[in-house]
């Protein structure tokens, strides 16, 4: 950024009267999120929509192996965990803590993401595809077509907040990579990098807890 | 501050990150794209003047295939291709990025956006989207047909095989990521850039206009996202989200696209409103030389028809078997509307209500907006009722109806927009006498077309058809079609007069000074050309943008700027 622009998302502006000292970075995080939040009623409300005025809906417990698929969200949950840590860490200026928990965070997304590749390999496999569906529930009637939008809109809605926890690891690494370098650690409302990425990362935990319910539990 | 800026040729005049430049890229992108819709507008209506017969000039030049006449599939690209261009190409970098851009940190004294990385990225991703959707109109089997609304079934691989419609699903996708980036922008910098004592009641009204429309910006430009996408995934790969009950189980919605269309697609109407209403609300009061007459209920207003726009998305839907209960709730809260709406024109009145009226160009295109918005306001009542709406609902009557609210005061209020800013954007004034003939050509032709297309709507003439004298009830309205046609090349006509004005003025007209309008906003301060940073010192902010005529300032100079303290009066300060 050159020297003339004086606006830099994160340093301080003067204090609002109605925002007190939240950084431009933060107002900006919070308008992204809101954006974000709404990409996703979109894609439920599709999802809710298809899947009510449906009369053949296969009940997604007797497909999805909720066990696995609980367990990423029981990692996701906990990635939300250290990531506070990783921010309180940044905030009293100890670096190596802020490396710890981040990496603990950015282990967390990837378990999650393996998880996932997993779980959509394993779908594949057994018939579940994007477009077409067959499957055998094991009841003795051997494979049988389901729904082919219950493939469409699993793998819409999932892959969508997949790529979100995809572009969080890398967003993550970026903030890791800079509090190596000492950027973040410095005192000050140097650490709001941090807090930024830790905002995002709770967002795409909190949609997952939203999708979890929706797609897997209903 | 330095006034200086120091850089290569690219990041000066390509990927500039001041805000300044980035206005006028998006303005000149506007305008361009205006042109290619404007040209698809005539050739529309020649079509429905003169079916079956050559385009003339230019017909040859892209339907070599039928000789200059304009096929049916043609007209169906071209109608579609013209609505898509003109709302996300046209109007939306027109109105909103140029003057978002220029207005927002002039207007609250910030130095630049406050994420001028982003502003860049903004433009040159909707550069993207268009070249995507100008790509799509070369490819083989032709552009989107299924209209601007892009309505499966129409839309599906069924309706409309070939990569246009993909494509233009891809570009409308990558240029709602533009704009979510552009309004992440403004509303951060709204809220966290103002300078000291712009407090929220000091912001000018174009400013609140242009912050309620990035919010809708970022909250429903998604949802046209996702649908886009899942059209996408649709066309591409072979889901069935939009695909109506087939030989397979299951069997997909396309109600559910016109549910996540209009989610967005309402709110894109005020999108496009909301910075014009803005504008106009600042510039009849610096005309009227009065101040905005009810400005807390102006704001007020504009905050009320953010949020009604929406809940009300369902009054495009009541012919689609929408659930009776529904629909009289949407036609309810669309009704309410009305309320703000009426607000907001009886603050307008009460502006220029004995004012000493400067009826400039600016001026003349905010008086422009506020008639063809009251008519296409009041032609709205018809559209919301769902008795009439039935009967009215793709007619011309709806053509006519959204031109009016949505295109033409759009386009009024970034013409009104063009001939205030462009002495501060480059210096130098607009030709008066050109802006003034532009004006009365483009209303009185404009009012014609519209509202011949009202008759001919209520007369029952569908809209969409490429041949109306193929239907003989049709064919008896052939003379309003030919009234509206001959408008339509008047008002086309008209805006080569602006053409030649913009360019000319833009680069060899009169000098302007530093502040031409004599208002006391904080885009007015710096002097021509701004600097880089726009400020040399960060302006102090103690006065409201809109103290005119006050008593205080005594008889010789009726404006005061929002730096200035307006010396007090007896008994009362102000």
């Amino acid at each position: 950024m050159d020297a003339t622009h004086a606006a830099d998302a994160n340093t301080a502006p003067p204090p609002d009267e109605h925002f007190g000292d939240a950084t431009g970075g933060k107002v900006g995080m919070w308008s992204f999120i809101a954006q974000d939040g709404m990409a996703f009623g979109g894609l439920l409300l599709a999802y809710g929509i298809l899947r009510f005025t449906a009369d053949d809906w296969p009940v997604p417990t007797a497909i999805l192996g909720i066990d696995l698929t609980a367990f990423a969200t029981f990692l996701l949950i906990v990635s939300s965990v250290t990531m506070v840590f990783a921010v309180q860490a940044a905030k009293f200026q100890d670096k190596s803590k802020t490396v710890f928990w981040l990496m603990l965070t950015i282990l967390g997304g990837l378990g999650f993401l393996g998880i996932q590749y997993y779980e959509y390999t394993h779908l594949v496999h057994a018939g579940i595809g994007f477009g077409e569906s067959a499957f055998d529930f094991g009841d003795g009637r051997g494979v049988v077509d389901v729904n082919n939008l219950f493939g469409s809109t699993f793998y819409a809605v999932t892959g969508f907040h997949g790529l979100h926890v995809f572009s969080g690891v890398v967003y993550l690494t970026c903030i890791l990579i800079g509090t190596l370098r000492g950027k973040y650690t410095q005192g000050g409302i140097s650490y709001s990098a941090v807090e930024l990425v830790g905002l995002f990362w709770h967002f795409v935990d909190l949609v997952w807890i939203l999708v979890f319910t929706f797609i897997y539990l209903l | 501050m330095s006034g200086e800026h120091k850089g290569g040729f690219l990041s000066t005049y390509v990927f500039s990150k001041d805000h300044k430049y980035i206005a006028k890229q998006f303005l000149w992108f506007g305008l361009i794209w205006l042109l290619i819709g404007g040209v698809m507008a005539m050739m529309i209506r020649w079509q429905l003047a003169n079916p079956g017969e050559a385009f003339p000039l230019l017909g040859k030049l892209f339907f070599p295939r039928t000789g200059g006449v304009i096929d049916p599939d043609a007209y169906n690209m071209l109608f579609s291709m013209h609505g898509t261009i003109m709302i996300f190409l046209g109007l939306t970098p027109a109105l909103i990025g140029a003057w978002g851009n220029w207005c927002i940190p002039l207007m609250i004294g910030a130095p630049d956006m406050i994420f001028p990385l982003l502003n860049t990225l903004s433009f040159w991703t909707v550069v993207i989207g268009g070249a995507v959707g100008a790509y799509s109109l070369f490819v083989p089997l032709g552009a989107l047909e299924a209209g601007w609304t892009g309505y499966p079934t129409l839309s599906t691989t069924v309706g409309t095989p070939g990569s246009g419609e993909t494509l233009w699903a891809i570009a409308v996708f990558i240029i709602g990521a533009s704009s979510i980036m552009g309004g992440i922008n403004y509303i951060t910098t709204v809220v966290r850039l103002r300078a000291p004592g712009m407090t929220w009641g000091k912001l000018p009204l174009t400013i609140w206009g242009l912050f309620f429309t990035a919010v809708l910006n970022v909250l429903f430009l998604p949802v046209i996202g996702s649908a886009m996408l899942l059209l996408i995934f649709d066309r591409v790969y072979g889901t069935q989200f939009y695909v109506p009950a087939t030989l397979t189980s299951g069997g997909g919605d396309p109600i559910l696209y016109q549910h996540l269309f209009w989610i967005f697609g309402h709110p894109e109407v005020y999108i496009l409103i909301l910075p014009a209403w803005g504008i106009v609300s600042d510039l009849l009061s610096f005309f009227a030389r009065k101040p905005a007459f009810g400005y807390r209920a102006t704001v007020g207003a504009m905050l009320a028809v953010t949020v009604l726009s929406a809940v009300v998305y369902g009054h495009h839907m009541f012919t689609t078997g929408l659930s009776p209960m529904l629909g009289e709730s949407f036609m309810l809260l669309t009704m309410i509307i009305s309320v703000p709406g009426e607000i907001l024109f009886f603050n307008w009145l009460h502006t220029i209500w004995k004012g000493s009226l400067r009826l400039n160009s600016a001026m003349l295109f905010s008086l422009g907006v506020i008639f063809v918005f009251g008519l296409g306001g009041l032609t709205g009542l018809f559209l919301a009722t769902i008795a009439t709406d039935i009967f009215l609902h793709d007619t011309y009557f709806v053509v006519g109806h959204f031109h009016l609210t949505m295109a033409a005061s759009a386009l009024f209020g970034a013409f009104a927009g063009i001939y205030f800013w462009v002495p501060k954007m480059y210096g130098r004034l607009m030709d008066e006498r050109l802006g003034k003939l532009h004006f009365w050509c483009t209303i009185i032709p404009l009012t014609t077309v519209f509202c011949t297309m009202f008759v001919s709507g209520w007369s029952g003439m569908p809209r969409r058809y490429a041949d109306p004298t193929s239907s003989p009830y049709v064919a008896e309205l052939q003379y309003l079609n030919e009234i509206t046609t001959i408008a339509a090349f008047i008002l086309g006509a008209a805006q080569l007069i602006f053409a030649f004005n913009f360019i000319k003025s833009c680069f060899w007209g009169k000098k302007a000074p530093d502040n031409p309008w004599e208002v006391g906003t904080l885009d007015w301060i710096p002097a021509y050309p701004v600097p880089h940073g726009n400020f040399a010192t960060t302006p102090t902010v103690v006065t409201g943008p809109h103290e005119f005529s006050h008593p205080a300032l005594g008889p010789d100079r009726d404006w005061i700027s929002q730096t200035e303290a307006l010396p007090e009066t007896e008994g009362k300060t102000a």
